[in-house]
């Protein structure tokens, strides 16, 4: 099958700025594909190039095949949802929706009641009379997404396209989006900042920044098994533990302490151990956590601790316990807590830096007092060891 | 957009008594002397400042007069001449500054501006330089026999207008998002029709706002004019001008308030096409 988009090689400067820096991608057909990343990273740019509104300095873009490098916008089968939706203030909704059947030459009857039959798809019937400053961000966002679909793109572009939106309408449109896309089998990339928005929404995802792809997968793999510091702090929030490889499975803190943590980095290398905060347990010092999500975790391939605490006397600070069955174990405190509604987040201080810890809202679920001294513990599957 | 209602004093007392008369002091200043003209246009007298009574004859004598009807004529044509040609390329200008990156574009930019900058007079005498010394080099070279005339006069207020129309179109562009033409293009419209059926819509108040300007300077217009004129093209301020060195009479009045008249006429039709715009567009705009 050919893919939607496949970028080879493409480079973009602006002057001496290199917005975009040889990256390689391949969008598959009928492909919810999100490009992810800060501000100024280059997703943007990228997207502007298989639009056509940027030419790349070097590189091969293709859409099904075909080469289009340097064809202009009006000549590519994609459209685009822009970020602030672009619509024309001098035409009604219809009238927007229609323009880009009208500049194809379409009859002006056809290109109406398609662009009618759009405007319900996107649920705003009874509003196609309207100016665009006549309706609501969302019915905006809504007329934008119909003035681009109406045309059939074989690939639809959307830069930030919820990004205006207030978070209900947003989660709101994030799903029917996601429907719409499924029901109608065109590729859809998705530029955003916004990784939750990408998590949720995509079927494969790009992170880039600073003009350079870093990872392309499935959320999951992303999500699970980020392929550097940068990505794994940037796609939901990690405790990043800083320390040195010195074996393939493990890594010696900077504290001192030995963790399990599998890699393929040489040894030596400057690394952290990432461990999401929902991964990690809680519970009262000492005590081995009755728990829900049990592991049968074994000493072997548990995390274990070592003794050696930098400073010797280990009072308070990251103590050791190296028999814990249930992976990596130290004891903290509690700092502080921030509470979610859905979940509570605790800080947990040791001597050598703050792990937070995720716990749901269960019923029956321990809160943890600030001040408690309490032992944190992972499952050694739970980490992943990321370099620079 | 809308600001939350500034809660400034109310200036009360005698500072508002002060205020106030300003304000009618401020108009008086500006429109006594216009009603004063207005008025006297009408006085039965040939002395400009006397009041002789109600009479018509200063306008009868103004339609009735070959030589003001013949440089209201020339001024209309000069005027509409040199709009047209000015609105297109001042248009073009403003879009090439407002969306286009070229080498030069700064050194283009101020220089554009120059016209507003220069002083008239100094304008003038370049114009009346470069055109004696232009057409005698076409005159010579082609055997043409061009004279100063029509085509000097156009020319010269299209050099000016061009920056006038340019700076107007240019505000109305920087408010609108380039994104616009963008999307356009996006949705399959060539760069003409991009312009056709989205740039153009969205800058037509400020080129219709530029044109009006434009016009009225031409017709206003008497320093660069009257250098730069010929035989048979007196246009009608410098007509006036020219009625005032030989004795003022209530004529000049009267064709002061037909041109007053004419001006006001395009403001406010200047206005009325921006309202009925807005009220048509219903949108809401920086300036």
């Amino acid at each position: 099958m050919t893919a939607a988009v496949e970028i080879t090689g493409i480079t973009k400067r602006f002057g001496d700025v290199v917005a975009v820096d040889n990256i390689d991608l391949t969008i598959a057909d009928g492909e919810f594909f999100a490009l992810l990343g800060p501000s100024g990273c280059g997703k943007t740019t990228t997207l502007r190039m298989i639009a056509g509104l940027e030419f790349p300095t070097q590189g091969s873009l293709k859409i099904f095949g075909d080469e289009v490098g340097t064809l202009p916008p009006n000549k590519r089968p994609v459209n685009t949802v822009f970020q602030n939706y672009a619509l024309f203030p001098h035409l009604n909704a219809l009238d927007n929706v229609a323009f880009g059947l009208k500049m194809q030459g379409v009859k002006k009857s056809t290109a109406y009641s398609r662009a009618l039959e759009t405007i319900d798809l996107v649920q705003l019937s009874g509003m196609d009379t309207r100016k665009p400053s006549e309706l609501s961000g969302g019915q905006q966002q809504r007329v934008a997404l119909a003035r681009a679909l109406v045309n059939q793109p074989k690939v639809l572009l959307l830069d930030e396209p919820l990004g205006a939106l207030d978070l209900k309408l947003r989660q709101e449109m994030q799903g029917e989006l996601k429907n719409l896309q499924q029901n109608l089998g065109v590729s859809f990339v998705f530029v955003t900042h916004d990784q939750e928005e990408a998590l949720t929404m995509s079927d494969r995802m790009a992170v880039m920044n600073e003009g350079k792809l870093l990872q392309v997968g499935t959320p999951e793999e992303i999500y699970e098994h980020p392929a550097n510091r940068f990505v794994a702090d940037f796609i939901g929030q990690t405790n990043l533990l800083e320390g040195r490889v010195v074996d393939a499975e493990t890594v010696c803190l900077s504290n001192g302490a030995r963790v399990t943590g599998f890699s393929d980095h040489p040894v030596g290398t400057e690394v952290a151990v990432s461990v999401r905060p929902e991964r990690v347990r809680l519970g009262p010092r000492g005590e081995s956590r009755p728990s829900e999500t049990e592991v049968d975790g074994t000493a072997v391939d548990g995390a274990t601790v070592d003794a050696a605490t930098v400073d010797g006397a280990a009072v308070d600070g990251a103590t050791v316990d190296a028999a814990t069955v249930d992976g990596a174990r130290v004891d903290g405190e509690v700092e502080s807590i921030t509470y979610l509604g859905n979940a509570r987040v605790y800080r947990v201080r040791f001597d050598w830096m703050v792990i937070e810890v995720r716990e749901e809202n269960r019923p029956g679920a321990t809160l943890h007092e600030p001040g408690t001294p309490v032992s944190v513990s992972w499952d050694p599957s739970a980490v992943s060891v990321v370099a620079d | 957009m809308s600001r939350p209602t500034s809660s400034a004093v109310e200036p009360r007392g005698w500072t508002k008594g002060l205020l106030r008369a300003n304000g009618w002091l401020v108009y008086a200043f500006f429109y006594a002397p216009i009603l004063l003209l207005v008025i006297f246009s009408f006085s039965d007298s040939r002395n400009v400042g006397v009041w002789g009574g109600f009479t018509l004859d200063w306008y009868e004598e103004f339609v009735d007069s070959r030589q003001t009807q013949a440089a209201l004529w020339n001024s209309v044509k000069i005027a509409v001449v040199s709009t047209a040609i000015s609105v297109v390329l001042g248009t073009m200008s403003a879009l090439a500054l407002e969306r286009f990156k070229f080498r030069g574009k700064q050194v283009f930019d101020a220089l554009l501006y120059l016209p507003i900058i220069i002083p008239d007079v100094t304008m003038a005498v370049m114009m009346l330089l470069f055109f004696a010394e232009f057409f005698e080099v076409l005159n010579a070279v082609f055997g043409t026999e061009l004279r100063k005339g029509f085509s000097s006069i156009a020319l010269s207020h299209i050099a000016f207008s061009i920056s006038f129309v340019s700076v107007v179109v240019r505000a109305r562009l920087a408010g609108m998002s380039g994104h616009l033409e963008e999307a356009a293009r996006d949705l399959y419209a060539s760069r003409w029709k991009a312009f056709r059926f989205v740039t153009f819509p969205q800058i037509l108040p400020g080129i219709l706002g530029g044109a009006l300007l434009a016009m009225t300077i031409s017709l206003d217009d008497v320093v660069i004019t009257q250098f730069v004129t010929g035989p048979g093209w007196t246009t009608l301020p410098v007509y006036v001008f020219g009625l005032i060195r030989r004795g003022v009479t209530p004529l000049i009045n009267a064709v002061s308030v037909v041109m007053l008249m004419a001006s006001m006429t395009l403001v406010a039709l200047s206005l009325l096409v921006e309202r009925v715009r807005n009220v048509g567009t219903n949108q809401r705009r920086g300036f």
